[in-house]
């Protein structure tokens, strides 16, 4: 949670979707707050307050993670992507346009994390096999879909990036 | 339909949903997303006691901190902010139910201040900085407990525990349980649960710069209902307040009242003349939004020899929680609707008792008495058939509603519009290898396996509630727009509405807009819950449509100077009958239509409102059908294969129509596997986070096969029946039959949800210790 700097307030230098950010925050601000109040990229949704639910999930350095276990400072120096950073202008990452074909998603609140989350996977595990996914996608809930829909998203992306690896 | 119209495949197409593109992309906007220049934030601080006199609260150092604006108590707030629950039965005790607790708390979570500061941060640790003083009161947590004579008082302005008592009856109960060659007795609770939409609720609210009027963005199933309630309790014109449901983040029910939460930031909105918001956290939405289930049920069925149904008699205590809602009287009254499920049984009495305890409040929740309903008669007949040594599937086949008895009249009153419950059980034992699969029962079953099948059928009345309203308008330029008061949270309603709109006026799907969840660009609505949107929003539209389109067929007629029955529809617009190349398109139609270019005495302008009423509830069905094994060492079940054969009518869309049930379905397994709200001995809630309440996660879902059969509803313009519960209904007992059935052989009756593997482990010892 961000609140008016003071004498706390410390300063960090983070680049998010490839922009560069200085920005001073208080200590205690958690990364998902910094991004989504002090950046306005609202695309990482806040589901819980104990670390379950995964729709906090962004990349740090390339890695799936958390954004609401985190704190802002510590993202000093690092490198970012947010939902919002993931297609290339208006192309879909391949990943987003699985969860669009294979209906991955109802209310969208956790498909942002989900999204981030498998991205991640076709990245270390270009050809992951169910149990993978499954695995993969345990910490992030969905209440609407029962995640049937959401592992043939992650397939139909597997699919479609061939196996490859499409670094991003 | 009255017009002929030339189908272009979209009704019953899996068309890739309009909603997506900003979803997948990050660029939804969900409440929390709405941030407004000078936006202040609340926080509420809230009773971890069950049930507590307040002796004083100290907010002096709260509001000491800088960057708070305000600190209030209950009593320091206008008397008349309470929530109103609407009085459903006669004689319905309704307790009070301020928006800051006045002198007690009845329920964990029961907020007793609040916090307006400029930010979330700031209000938290105010809250932290208020000091109250609780004297604690005895409480109690289990409905049946509630009644026992001495029992503590819930509510101490009352003198029991009990809010309601309904029956609803029909025939003659007592001479058919006199007539009985046997009868079955079983006591079923369902499990406490809890909604848990991904996103947790939250408003956000914004006054006009003189305090006269409103907007409001609420994560809310029902703009129109929930602004009508909030107008009532701020004491302000309905009409000077905006609510809009931007997107939301799933609601399962519990997003249908107004909530304590709301009417505090409308108020502060007002009061302060500056922009709130407040966003639950998940532990706040844990001891705040209503639960679900939780009913005792007490049952009786009376049966020949031969497993035909003479009579049935349920007592349900409901656990309504320590205030009402809106909406807590609603579940228990859907599950006494339903008793019967979909067998002829003409002799009921069913008699809920609304029961309050020191919980949270309940009220609909997926399914909302339907999954209670059918679990209890399904349980019913199982061990009807068990004990009277016929086949469950002769059993239920021989106390079938038969197909040519609809529109059925049911014991309870209510008449089932159509089905055959006989085809969809014939299919799920098809989909299902029904004999195959109980011949591996019984070979497992020899090698010392713990296993075992299970069957439920079921009907689910969908609809209900009222009516929906849609309006479509062709615009000047020929697009369609359709506004509907059914607002969605994940339903896919801009595609499915666009989906109708452009079949039945033949015209691109991509010229039809959807607009929906918003007071200022809607009629009035009812909103999304209850499986209604497609049967009671969908009615609307397509009768609305079709107005648009009797109107635009004489308008076409008139610019081609033909008679209106020569006219028919033809792509994009109309042509005269027989002569394709003399056609009119919408844009002609509509340039006509507002220029004034119209049949004499016909009324400018090319829009039609329907307030659509169906005036009786859809009644969907299915049959499923479950195989679980056990595992003897750890009494871990697992599900093996889960075969779900739904009808809803007609499919708009099937892709949609199959998320709804995947998504049902993991709820109902949460419910049947490990779902559970526990309250310990003391009141304290034990499972208040997502660490000790546990949920479906991807790699628990079993392997799930899907089918339909198809029975058009007769009494809707579409033919569709809802479908939005189906697997909240139709799963858990399957699962609790099969789970029944692994565990007969051991002499095992019957266990309630949730089957965890602890709950088992320790039945099966304790029945092999029974035995040795
Ligand atoms: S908000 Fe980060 S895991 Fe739930
Ligand atoms: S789509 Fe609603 S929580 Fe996943």
């Amino acid at each position: 949670m961000t609140a008016e700097p003071e004498n706390t307030a410390i300063p960090i230098k983070v680049t998010v979707n490839g922009v560069k950010h200085e920005a001073v925050v208080e200590p205690r601000t958690l990364l998902v707050y910094f991004l989504r109040e002090q950046l306005a990229l609202t695309g990482t949704h806040v589901g819980c307050d104990t670390s379950q639910c995964g729709a906090c999930t962004i990349h740090l350095n390339g890695r799936a993670v958390k954004s609401c276990t985190i704190l802002a400072v510590q993202a000093n120096g690092k490198e970012i992507t947010t939902i919002e950073g993931l297609a290339r202008g208006d192309a879909f990452h391949p990943v987003q346009e699985g969860f669009r074909e294979k209906h991955g998603l109802q209310c969208g609140y956790c498909t942002p994390g989900m999204i981030m989350t498998a991205a991640h996977l076709l990245e270390t595990n270009p050809d992951p096999s169910e149990e993978e996914i499954k695995h993969a996608l345990e910490g992030n809930l969905c209440r609407c879909t029962g995640y049937v829909n959401i592992v043939e998203s992650v397939k139909w992306a597997a699919q479609k990036m061939g196996g490859k690896n499409v670094s991003r | 339909m009255t017009t002929e119209h030339i189908s272009n495949g979209l009704i019953g197409a899996s068309i890739r949903r309009v909603e997506d593109p900003l979803l997948i992309t990050g660029k939804g906007c969900y409440v929390d997303d709405i941030n407004l220049p000078g936006m202040l934030h609340l926080v509420v601080l809230r009773s971890l006691y069950p049930h507590a006199k307040i002796i004083s609260i100290d907010t002096s150092a709260a509001k000491a901190i800088k960057g708070v604006v305000t600190v209030v108590t209950g009593a320091e707030l206008p008397e008349h902010l309470n929530i109103n629950a609407q009085v459903m039965f006669p004689g319905q005790k309704i307790p009070p139910h301020p928006v800051l607790a006045r002198g007690a708390v009845h329920a964990p979570g029961t907020p007793v201040a609040a916090v307006v500061a400029e930010s979330r941060a700031i209000a938290q640790d105010a809250c932290n900085a208020i000091e109250v003083e609780y004297q604690a009161l005895p409480s109690v947590q289990n409905a049946e407990d509630a009644l026992k004579p001495g029992a503590p008082l819930a509510r101490e302005e009352l003198d029991n525990n009990i809010c309601y008592t309904a029956v609803k009856k029909g025939g003659d109960v007592d001479k058919a349980f006199a007539q009985a060659e046997h009868i079955v007795r079983m006591h079923i609770v369902s499990p406490r649960q809890v909604a848990l939409a991904i996103e947790p609720r939250g408003i956000a609210a914004n006054p006009d710069p003189m305090g006269k009027s409103l907007t409001v963005w609420l994560s809310t199933q029902g703009p129109h209902r929930v602004r009508a309630d909030l107008a009532g309790t701020l004491g302000m014109p309905e009409n000077k307040i905006r609510l809009i449901a931007p997107d939301v983040g799933g609601g399962f029910g519990s997003k249908g009242p107004l909530y304590r939460e709301d009417v505090l930031t409308c108020y502060f909105a007002l009061k302060l003349r500056r922009p709130i918001k407040w966003i639950a956290t998940r532990s706040d939405d844990f001891v705040t939004t209503i639960q679900g289930r939780d009913q005792a049920m007490t049952s009786e069925l009376a049966l020949k020899k031969d497993g035909t149904m003479l009579g049935l008699k349920v007592r349900v205590v409901a656990n309504l929680g320590g205030y009402l809602q809106s909406s807590t009287a609603g579940p228990p009254q859907r599950m006494m609707a339903m008793a019967p499920g979909c067998y002829q049984i003409k002799d009921c009495h069913v008699e809920v008792v609304g029961v309050f305890t020191n919980t949270v409040p309940t009220g609909p929740y997926r399914g909302a008495g339907r999954p209670e309903s059918v679990l209890n008669i399904e349980r019913l007949i199982d061990k009807a058939a068990k004990d009277l040594g016929i086949d469950r599937l002769e059993i239920r086949r021989k106390n079938f509603i038969r197909p040519e008895q609809f529109p059925y009249k049911t014991g309870v009153g209510m008449e089932y519009d159509s089905g055959d419950y006989f085809k969809s059980l014939d299919k799920a034992m098809k989909l299902s290898n029904y004999q195959d699969l109980m011949r591996q029962r019984d070979e497992r079953r020899a090698r010392g396996e713990i296993v075992g099948v299970g069957v439920s059928t079921f009907v689910e009345p969908s609809g209900g509630a009222g009516f929906e309203s849609g309006t479509v308008r062709i615009e000047r330029s020929g697009d369609i727009t359709v506004i509907t008061g059914s607002s969605s949270h994940g339903q896919g309603h801009e595609t499915v509405w666009a989906q109708i709109a452009a079949e039945m006026m033949k015209a691109p799907m991509d010229h039809v807009t959807v607009l929906h969840g918003d007071t200022y660009i809607s009629q009035q609505g009812t909103g999304t819950f209850g499986s209604r949107s497609a049967v009671v929003g969908g009615g609307a539209l397509a009768t609305a449509a079709q107005r648009v389109i009797d109107k635009s067929k004489r308008i076409a007629a008139h610019l081609v100077e033909a008679a209106p029955e020569d006219m028919v529809q033809a792509d994009g617009g109309f042509a005269v009958a027989g002569v394709p190349e003399k056609k009119v398109s919408w844009r002609q139609i509509a340039a006509a239509a507002y220029s004034g270019k119209i049949p004499q005495g016909m009324e400018i302008g090319l829009q039609e409102t329907c307030f659509f009423d169906p005036r009786r509830e859809a009644w969907g069905y299915g049959a499923h059908v479950c195989l679980v094994s056990i595992d003897r060492e750890t009494g871990a079940p697992t599900i093996e294969k889960l075969v779900l054969v739904d009808d809803c009518g007609v499919l708009i869309n099937p892709m949609i129509v199959e998320g709804q049930i995947h998504g049902g379905v993991a709820q109902g397994l949460g419910e049947a596997l490990r779902e559970q709200m526990i309250y310990a001995e003391d009141g304290q809630v034990l499972t208040g986070t997502l660490m000790n309440y546990a949920v479906m996660r991807a790699g628990d879902m079993p392997p799930l096969t899907l089918g339909e059969t198809v029975t058009p509803n007769p009494f809707h313009p579409l033919g569709v029946k809802g479908v939005g519960e189906a697997g909240t209904n139709g799963a858990p007992p399957a699962v609790a039959n099969a789970v029944m059935d692994a565990l007969a052989p051991l002499g095992i009756d019957h266990i309630d949800m949730p089957y965890t593997a602890p709950k088992l482990w320790e039945a099966i010892r304790q029945a092999q210790s029974d035995r040795a």
